[in-house]
């Protein structure tokens, strides 16, 4: 699986990440080889094989009652923000 | 290095020596305080010392003990991976995306760890958001092997690995998706144990593939892993993975004899890529598990070798689901002056992550995007079922699987960090288990020119009680994991 520039600048942009230009030549190239090796699967015979996304057999995803169980502690919470107002997180703005 | 002796090094040493009055908790957080200080600009093990905290919570754990309230680790020094938010700690998880984040609450394991009376050190190097198997990747360095200080530690917990072998910390959490607690532990010539998956909370532990991630442990002994795990483990409501099973006594399960133990050893494990003085230290303690009175067979996992390039495909996938929750917004870092929200995402990414963690977030951007999805990532989950029954078939006639914790022994910082299939295939033993959810361990079982040589041990779900009795029933009859670098003894 051969990359190409404008796949990586694809890729980068669908996963929200700014390359600089000088990074963009080596992931055309790791990712290319990444894609080549994982690219082995194909020749596993799995027809008929379920997909596993849980590692632990017959375990599935547990769900809690929908109840209150925790207080607001959006102050404490929010010290980590990189900018907020009014206990608002606040973004460049989205509408004109 | 120059720094304080110490009374002894293992957490099982350290605890009988506190509960007899020889020492007390805070005498022992100041030796290890000053030799973590000591060995800093050498091995570059911590992110964080939280000095004063520690005090502090030696002081009190001395209290209690003086009240009779001391259980068993009540004043052991500890340290935690960086990996485990800790309260008005910085938790970096080794990335500069994380560098200036506080966390405002404890992980379950930390929150754990210290209502069982442990004292925390601080905080451990690791690869960026966990992704690497040799240190290098973090945003703080690479950490250095203590054994020498040219080769990496191994990773991603190479910070808690290499902590452990210079006893700078007596014992320390990790993690482990792919190999990362077994894998360093083997580099460094230490004890590492990977639970089952759910057996340990993952909350409060940066998420990296949670399909695979599992929390554990870096110790010098087996001992000392089961007292410590006995005190992390158990069911967690604030973990939807976690599993609702009673945590057997490990330290009880230690000293039972192996007479009648059935093992497996994975023939294509020792097939290919494996360096031959490492084929022969791990042919050596075999010999001693049968000389305990262990069976030996040889099983075939026929899928096994299909496990790096699967991982290649689940865990970045994974990887760039949950790193998504990184957008400059809430917490992390922000980018300066934002043009648009699309240039704060993108810039705060791109500058916050670095140069492994895009590759993995782009990978997985890739398997899970359209027209891609079914030939990448559903054919990888088909092929880790398979996987996992080879496993399981296995299991039906041995108890525990013995082989190569790693190929090789610790590389030279720099050997392989321009060409990641290379990078990726020093986990080509470990990753299996995390497919399959199982547990796994590495044991210290001799040197190759110098550096250490760890045993890989793998069992069925939940057999970590069997596991830790068969590490340390091979402990008593070997000294391998009590042998400290010179330069830290």
């Amino acid at each position: 699986m051969s990359l190409t520039r404008k796949d990586i600048e694809n890729i980068a942009r669908l996963a929200r990440l700014e390359l600089a230009e000088t990074e963009i030549p080596v992931y055309v190239d790791s990712l290319s080889k990444i894609l080549d090796f994982v690219g082995e699967l194909e020749r596993a015979p799995t027809d008929g094989i379920t997909p596993m996304a849980h590692p632990m057999p017959g375990l599935a995803q547990r769900l809690r009652a929908d109840e209150v169980t925790e207080t607001d502690a959006h102050q404490r919470y929010q010290r980590n923000a990189p900018q907020v107002e009014a206990g608002l997180y606040l973004v460049p703005k989205v509408i004109e | 290095m120059t720094a304080p002796a110490l009374p002894a090094t293992t957490v099982a040493g350290l605890a009988r020596g506190l509960a007899a009055g020889r020492w007390s908790s805070v005498e022992l957080t100041q030796a290890y305080l000053a030799r973590v200080t000591a060995s800093q600009s050498e091995l570059n093990a911590f992110v964080t010392v939280t000095a004063e905290a520690a005090l502090a919570a030696a002081a009190a754990a001395d209290a209690a003990r003086a009240a009779g309230k001391a259980s068993a680790l009540t004043g052991v020094p500890i340290a935690h991976k960086d990996i485990f938010c800790t309260r008005d700690v910085l938790t970096t998880c080794g990335s500069k995306m994380l560098a200036n984040f506080v966390s405002p609450y404890d992980a379950t394991v930390v929150a754990k760890l210290a209502a069982a009376g442990t004292v925390n050190l601080g905080k451990l190097n690791m690869d960026e958001f966990a992704m690497g198997s040799s240190n290098e990747t973090s945003f703080f360095g690479p950490v250095r092997n203590p054994w020498d200080i040219k080769r990496v530690p191994g990773g991603s917990s190479g910070g808690s690995a290499a902590a452990v072998a210079a006893r700078i910390a007596p014992a320390a959490t990790a993690t482990d998706t792919g190999g990362s607690i077994r894998q360093p532990a083997a580099l460094c010539g230490v004890t590492g144990i990977k639970p089952t998956y759910g057996r340990v909370s993952r909350y409060g532990m940066i998420a990296f593939a949670s399909s695979l991630d599992q929390a554990g442990l870096i110790t010098v002994s087996a001992e000392d892993a089961a007292m410590l795990l006995g005190a992390m483990s158990g069911f967690d409501p604030r973990d939807s993975t976690s599993v609702d099973r009673e945590v057997p006594d490990y330290v009880a399960a230690l000293d039972a004899p192996l007479a009648g133990l059935k093992i497996g050893l994975v023939r294509e494990f020792f097939e290919k890529g494996l360096d031959a003085q490492c084929e022969q230290r791990i042919r050596e303690a075999i010999a001693v598990y049968e000389k305990l009175g262990a069976s030996v067979r040889e099983v075939s996992c026929p899928n096994l070798p299909l496990s790096v390039p699967t991982y290649y495909v689940v865990a970045p996938a994974e990887c760039s689901s949950n790193l998504a929750r990184f957008d400059g917004v809430r917490f992390g870092h922000r980018c300066e002056s934002p043009r648009n929200l699309n240039d704060l995402y993108s810039r705060s990414r791109g500058e916050g992550f670095g140069a492994e963690v895009k590759r993995r977030i782009m990978t997985g951007t890739y398997v899970l995007s359209a027209g891609y999805y079914d030939a990448y990532y559903i054919k990888a989950q088909r092929v880790r079922q398979l996987i996992s029954a080879d496993f399981a078939r296995a299991f039906e006639s041995v108890d525990l699987l013995l082989g190569p914790t790693s190929p090789t022994t610790a590389f030279e910082i720099g050997a392989k960090v321009d060409d990641p299939i290379t990078m990726y295939l020093n986990d080509i033993y470990t990753i299996g288990a995390n497919l399959a959810g199982l547990p796994g361990m590495s044991i210290p079982v001799g040197f190759a020119d110098g550096l250490p040589v760890g045993l890989q041990l793998v069992g069925p779900h939940f057999s970590e009680a069997r596991m830790l009795n068969a590490a340390h029933r091979y402990q008593l009859e070997t000294d391998w994991h009590l042998r400290v670098p010179a330069a830290y003894a």
